[in-house]
């Protein structure tokens, strides 16, 4: 039992797909920009990954090697393209913010990853449960970066009005560039920062040194 | 006697790498995952669709001011009655069915559309369909007291569809609404919001004398005369602004309603 929460709760802080491994950067950057849609994205996400790896775990003896890839994008993809279909039915204002970025969950590299580096190698229950896990790991990185995003790029929440803005007669003049896809870079890296200082454990090992510049004197 | 293996026994018992067994689980599984697929898409249909048609009603009522939150959309919109009109000549038409004709698929298509000259496309649109459908807001007597115009051209990244409502006068906005754009959140995306819309209602597309002169300026709107027919533009979306004014210009001006808006009394007159 203490191995099946550890791989929920693993991916979350310990070994963070998108801290850690940095995958799954691109759409964090295109759709944090407002809290609503990087939740619907998070679910979607999470939703994805573990059928994913459920399906493929229970399909696992049975995929030749030689299409293996193909096999994990051709499930990906039909994952993708229901629970896109399932948005478009319950989500319509949603599904249509998120437009392109539900489809692109599949060239997203935490599904892949995951499908090919656990889900290939183990049992279903267990590959479920790391789906689950990275999913949670990447909405948790996600959340962060939209609040941070939407509070002070817009001062809202959810839509609700938090920080009144001058524009509406308050006080709180709005950061645009935090609305802006590059902020989301400035923001993940800063929590990589943070997360690194605490966890020296996660620190990369210097791969290589380099040169002192040498000065030589023309003769 | 044993009974002998079915097929798909046989494929799973195959090895791995047998080129048999790779031609055997592609098929398999697409067949399964394109079960899975139709099976949502077919399945969902029906939902999707009233969802489209509930978001377009409430762009509409939302444009003419008669949303209220928590009003029933469909019981809202009986009091719309859709129309075609010729863009060629400015008046109604009866030539294709108002609720079943799509502008979007006409435009494209050769037969039912026109291509724009450089001068004339302001909007970037590059074809204009021959009818459009046009929404009139009638008052308990019948009477025609909004009258509901789709318009769209190009923004900064991508092509904004809306609608402009305008009085029965032809000249008086009574709102502009956008239902579909991808431009930049915050800054270009804030013609969606309510503040900005708000500018607006009120204003004039033409002046007494039948001149185009509603516009988007940069920073403050002038005063005074010109007053009511500009309207501010956005902050930090320079490009935007611009082509919400040229859309605004081009579908009120004499290649889109212009001829229409300035018949529109008459019209209404003689068949609305």
């Amino acid at each position: 039992m203490a191995d099946k929460r550890k791989l929920v709760l693993d991916p979350l802080v310990e070994n963070n797909p998108v801290i850690l491994q940095t995958l799954g950067i691109c759409s964090a950057l295109a759709v944090t920009s407002s809290l609503e849609v990087s939740l619907i994205m998070c679910i979607a996400l999470t939703s994805v990954i573990a059928f994913s790896n459920l399906s493929i775990s229970l399909i696992r003896y049975q995929v030749p090697s030689s299409i293996r890839i193909i096999v994990q994008m051709v499930i990906i993809a039909s994952l993708v393209i229901v629970v896109d279909q399932i948005l478009r039915a319950f989500a319509y204002e949603i599904s249509k913010t998120l437009s392109v970025f539900v489809g692109l969950i599949i060239t997203n590299c935490i599904v892949m990853g995951r499908a090919e580096a656990y889900a290939m190698q183990n049992p279903p229950l267990a590959s479920f449960l790391d789906g689950l896990g990275n999913g949670l790991g990447y909405s948790v990185i996600l959340i962060g970066v939209a609040v941070i995003r939407e509070l002070f790029g817009a001062g809202t929440l959810l839509g609700l009005e938090i920080l009144p803005a001058v524009s509406g007669g308050g006080w709180y003049e709005p950061n645009g560039l935090l609305l802006l896809p590059p902020s989301a870079f400035f923001i993940i890296g800063g929590f990589i920062w943070i997360l690194r200082t605490v966890k020296t454990r996660q620190r990369e090992k210097i791969s290589f040194q380099i040169m002192e510049a040498q000065v030589r004197e023309h003769a | 006697m044993p009974r002998s293996p079915s097929w798909i026994q046989r494929i799973l018992a195959m090895p791995n790498d047998s080129p048999a067994k790779i031609v055997g689980v592609a098929v398999l599984l697409c067949l399964a995952c394109s079960i899975v697929v139709s099976a949502a898409a077919i399945g969902l249909r029906p939902l999707q669709e009233a969802n489209r048609l509930l978001e377009k009603r409430r762009n509409i009522l939302q444009v003419a001011g008669l949303m209220r939150p928590g009003a029933d959309i469909d019981e809202l919109f009986e009091q719309i009655e859709p129309r075609i009109v010729d863009l060629r000549s400015g008046s109604f038409s009866d030539a294709v069915d108002p609720v079943a004709y799509d502008q979007r698929t006409a435009a494209r298509d050769p037969a039912a559309s026109a291509p724009l000259t450089p001068e004339e496309d302001i909007a970037s649109i590059r074809r204009k369909a021959h009818f459009a459908t046009v929404y009139l807001v009638k008052d308990e007597q019948g009477v025609v007291n909004t009258v509901i115009v789709p318009v769209h051209g190009y923004g900064l990244w991508s092509t904004l569809y809306g609608y402009l409502a305008v009085k029965p006068d032809g000249r008086e906005v009574v709102g502009l609404q956008f239902y579909e754009h991808a431009e930049t959140p915050g800054l270009g995306g804030e013609v969606d919001n309510p503040k900005w819309r708000g500018l607006w209602p009120g204003q004039q597309l033409f002046d007494d004398s039948g001149e185009l002169r509603i516009e988007v300026v940069k920073g403050a709107a002038a005063t005074g005369d010109a007053a009511i027919h500009q309207v501010d533009g956005l902050a930090g979306a320079t490009l935007t602004s611009r082509g919400v004014s040229n859309l605004v210009r081009f579908w009120a001006g004499e290649n889109g309603f212009g001829p229409f808006l300035k018949n529109l009394q008459q019209e209404l007159a003689e068949h609305g």
